[in-house]
């Protein structure tokens, strides 16, 4: 074969030298410094329009908060531009904005799919941030991949404001300057929790876990197990099982034999639905335990959630953050216009994304700019009202809101599709309340 | 394109390659690809499907399990900045080391089967590795959270608790992310194309090609054929856990999803959709397939609107909605069509169209005869 190459003589050596300089020396040729003029990434002064990217689960197990958080996104693009009625716009307490975009620029929106995955979610939000050039980006439904875009955020310059996460870390250990948090979590969970579980069910129960097995799973495993621990129950075993697992009646037989009489299940959105779908089909409601009735709970509940377990969720136990019945100014106004642009009322999911994006905005009108390290200020420590939860602080220390929580049940004579959760008890914010030191993390510095 | 292999025309084809990767951020910018984050992904899975097509494009034997090697290489890199610190050498450094331990041991115990069977097997290491990952290990992989790098890792060489900035990979002072974390993966991808095109020259890639065509009669000849497939094995296994490390190089995290039997059957499609057997098919198709996951999901009824806006309004409304099924969310469903498409008219890939077009520009020369070592010639297969 003469097509082999023969050994390297001096001359190839040489031009292969050549070429590697050239190599080598192309990336400083070509790299363009788009940033350079600026002080801050994605600086919007020179256009007239900015972009937000709104990241949402659009595949997997967490899809249908995700239609429904895109849903709001566009409901609150809207209201900024002062197209439709302008929803919370009218309620919403301090206010500086307009109506006329912010800041006087028109705001536009790009999407992605998060796939429920963090690194596909990163791809996406790093295409949102160097292509589309977004000034901020949202959205959740998963705390682990909500975890990894915050720090993503951080290392980008570019304020992430988290959708739906309810993990104690995304504001505790693993929280960062740039990335905000609306919805409560795990702790206010357990807290809220406690006094009516002991109202209802006693001091002496047995407690079964089941667990979805990521960073929101453990976390609330952990609180709720606190708190239960607290009021003197027992636990009888933690389980974990696989997010978007789909069959867990492998997970539910073993209960059955277990000697607990209470279940309580940390899984949220399909999951929920097709674990505590199953529970019932194994007639653990029906049974009898240590001469108590078995029950279950689900900590983090949602409508979206309850609608698809259908008639399984009849006087079931959880916590949510916000749920469309409630009858004050902001929530009317917000489930008002909702309902004529989609025609059914939104979801907690929906709620919190859309009022993490005025509040946004809100801070860019109140700072006079779109510097991020400006508008992070602005939200810092910052106190609203009008916004369906009543009172609320944006504590500076782990950016984590402040509010009320609903503690509701699943609604034993409904009158409509929707109407599926009654509200229980609204706990105070003052008793969910809680030191940010006790979960650690740093938030880091103001300008990267 | 090339149907005469000469030193002269590889060294061609190796500067022209060498010229189009580096000038990616200037000729993919008017197609919306010409962002950081993209073109580390076109040259980090060109990589992984440039070693994949060692394996399968010169010996034929399809493995199913690849992605094992890119999470591995990943979960090396991760810890060898948990460990040494943020410098992407070292951290290249264990993803080869282990990537090349985990390939020797899954191709030793494959090998011995091939066709379907092999196939199946390396699909068993690599549902059991994702496994593994995903739950068992999970003091190890941090399971579905995935493996980030803390302040309060040990760092032993950049030392800990000193640096309060974001944790990004720097070689020495040169931040790993944006376009100089993509000309570091490019100059890889450069040394990995190097390496696969000696390779395809060389004995040893005319011995795989002859395990490809017929390994009875090589066995029947007298020669032991496994010393030579799990050789190929190991260096596309080495491939893959460089580019595993690459994207942890360019983004500190891992995840198991990287292990998924989708992210194997990926590659599959990469190589085969360029063209299989072929140099430059791989990378072509692995530049499509990113292409279409990170440009096309983007698309929504907003995008749609402003291109279809020139149509009247009675027309617009059902274009866009017909439109509005092949993207966003419904990506999958156009990457499949074009997958047929390519599948039943191009059995060759990409790269067989191409050499189609240009065959028809040079009809009017004398056809030169094929050499043994064409590249069409083991893409028909």
């Amino acid at each position: 074969m003469s097509n082999f190459r023969r050994p390297i003589n001096r001359r190839s050596l040489l031009k292969a030298g050549a070429a590697s300089g050239l190599v080598l020396a192309t990336p400083t040729i070509i790299t363009r410094n788009a940033w350079a003029d600026t002080n801050f990434r994605n600086d919007p002064t020179n256009s007239k329009s900015v972009t937000f990217g709104f990241n949402v689960p659009q595949t997997g197990a967490y899809a249908d908060e995700g239609a429904d958080e895109l849903r709001a996104y566009q409901l609150a693009v809207k209201h900024l531009n002062g197209e439709g009625d302008g929803g919370m716009l009218n309620t919403m307490k301090p206010l500086s904005l307009e109506g006329n975009g912010i800041l006087g620029k028109k705001v536009e929106y790009v999407t992605g799919d998060t796939q429920t995955k963090s690194d596909a979610a990163r791809a996406s939000a790093k295409r949102m941030v160097e292509k589309d050039g977004v000034i901020m980006w949202s959205g959740g439904s998963s705390s682990g991949v909500a975890i990894a875009q915050q720090s993503l955020a951080q290392e980008m310059g570019i304020v992430f404001m988290c959708g739906l996460t309810h993990s104690n870390d995304t504001t505790g250990k693993d929280k960062r300057r740039y990335g905000f948090r609306h919805f409560f979590n795990a702790y206010m969970s357990g807290a809220a929790l406690g006094p009516v579980l002991e109202k209802q069910m006693g001091k002496d129960r047995r407690a079964y876990h089941l667990t979805a097995d990521y960073t929101w799973g453990w976390t609330q495993e952990e609180s709720i197990a606190n708190t239960t621990e607290g009021l003197g129950w027992e636990t009888v075993n933690k389980v974990r099982t696989p997010l978007g697992a789909g069959d867990f009646s492998q997970y539910i037989a073993p209960v059955l034999n277990s000697g607990a009489d209470v279940l309580i299940l940390n899984h949220y959105g399909k999951d929920m639905i097709n674990s505590l779908t199953q529970a019932v089909q194994f007639g653990l409601r029906d049974k009898l335990v240590n001469g108590k009735n078995f029950e279950i709970i689900v900590p983090l509940y949602s409508r979206l959630m309850a609608q698809g377990a259908g008639e399984n969720i009849k006087g079931i136990y959880g916590t949510t953050n916000w749920n469309w019945s409630l009858q004050d100014e902001g929530s009317k106004a917000f489930v008002k216009s909702f309902g004529q642009e989609y025609g059914f009322p939104p979801s907690q999911a929906a709620h919190t994304c859309y009022v993490q994006t005025l509040l946004y905005a809100d801070a860019c009108e109140r700072a006079g700019t779109f510097n991020p390290a400006e508008v992070i200020k602005a939200l810092e420590d910052h106190q609203f009202d009008g916004m369906g939860n009543g009172p609320t602080l944006y504590r500076g220390a782990d950016h984590q809101c402040f509010k009320d929580v609903l503690v509701v049940k699943g609604n034993e004579n409904a009158t409509s599709r929707f109407d599926l959760l009654e509200v229980v008890e609204v706990t105070p914010s003052a008793q969910v309340t809680y030191d940010p030191e006790i979960f650690g993390g740093e938030l880091g510095p103001y300008k990267v | 394109m090339l149907t005469k292999v000469t030193p002269r025309s590889d060294l061609l084809m190796f500067v022209l390659f060498t010229l189009a990767i580096l000038a990616m951020p200037l000729w993919l910018a008017p197609i919306g690809a010409g962002y950081p984050d993209l073109l580390q992904k076109f040259a980090i899975f060109g990589l992984f499907a440039l070693g994949f097509n060692i394996l399968f494009g010169l010996t034929g034997y399809l493995s199913f399990g690849h992605a094992v090697f890119l999470g591995v290489g990943s979960y090396a890199a991760v810890w060898s900045f948990k460990l040494l610190g943020m410098n992407p050498l070292p951290a290249l450094l264990f993803s080869v080391v282990f990537s090349a331990l985990f390939a020797l041991a899954i191709g030793f115990i494959s090998l011995r089967r091939s066709g379907i069977y092999f196939s199946i097997l390396t699909l068993a290491f690599a549902q059991m590795s994702y496994n593994l990952a995903y739950s068992v290990l999970t003091p190890i992989t941090n399971g579905e959270t995935g493996l980030r790098v803390l302040q309060s890792d040990p760092r032993l060489l950049d030392g800990s608790g000193s640096d309060t900035g974001p944790l990004i990979s720097r070689l020495f002072g040169i931040e790993m992310t944006g376009y100089s974390g993509f000309y570091f993966c490019a100059v890889l991808l450069i040394v990995g194309f190097y390496i696969s095109q000696r390779i395809f020259r060389s004995p040893f890639g005319m011995m795989l090609r002859a395990v490809k065509s017929n390994q009875n009669r090589m066995s029947y000849t007298g020669l032991n054929t496994r010393p030579y497939t799990l050789a190929a094995f190991v260096i596309s296994g080495v491939f893959a856990g460089v580019a595993g490390g690459l994207l942890a190089v360019t983004d500190p995290l891992a995840g198991a999803e990287r292990m998924q039997w989708t992210a194997s059957g990926e590659v599959v499609l990469m190589t085969i959709l360029g063209g299989a057997g072929t140099l430059l098919g791989p990378i072509l198709g692995a530049g499509l397939i990113k292409y279409f996951e990170n440009i096309f999901s983007a698309y929504n009824e907003q995008t749609l609107h402003a291109i279809f806006s020139f149509l009247p309004d009675v027309i617009e409304a059902p274009v866009v909605s017909i439109a509005g099924l092949f993207v966003g969310e419904g990506w999958h469903l156009t990457l499949g069509l074009l997958f047929m498409v390519v599948v039943i008219f191009l059995p060759g890939g990409i790269m067989e169209g191409l050499n189609r077009i240009s065959k028809i520009f040079s009809r009017s020369k004398p056809k030169p005869k094929f050499t043994s070592s064409s590249q069409s010639a083991a893409a028909a297969e």
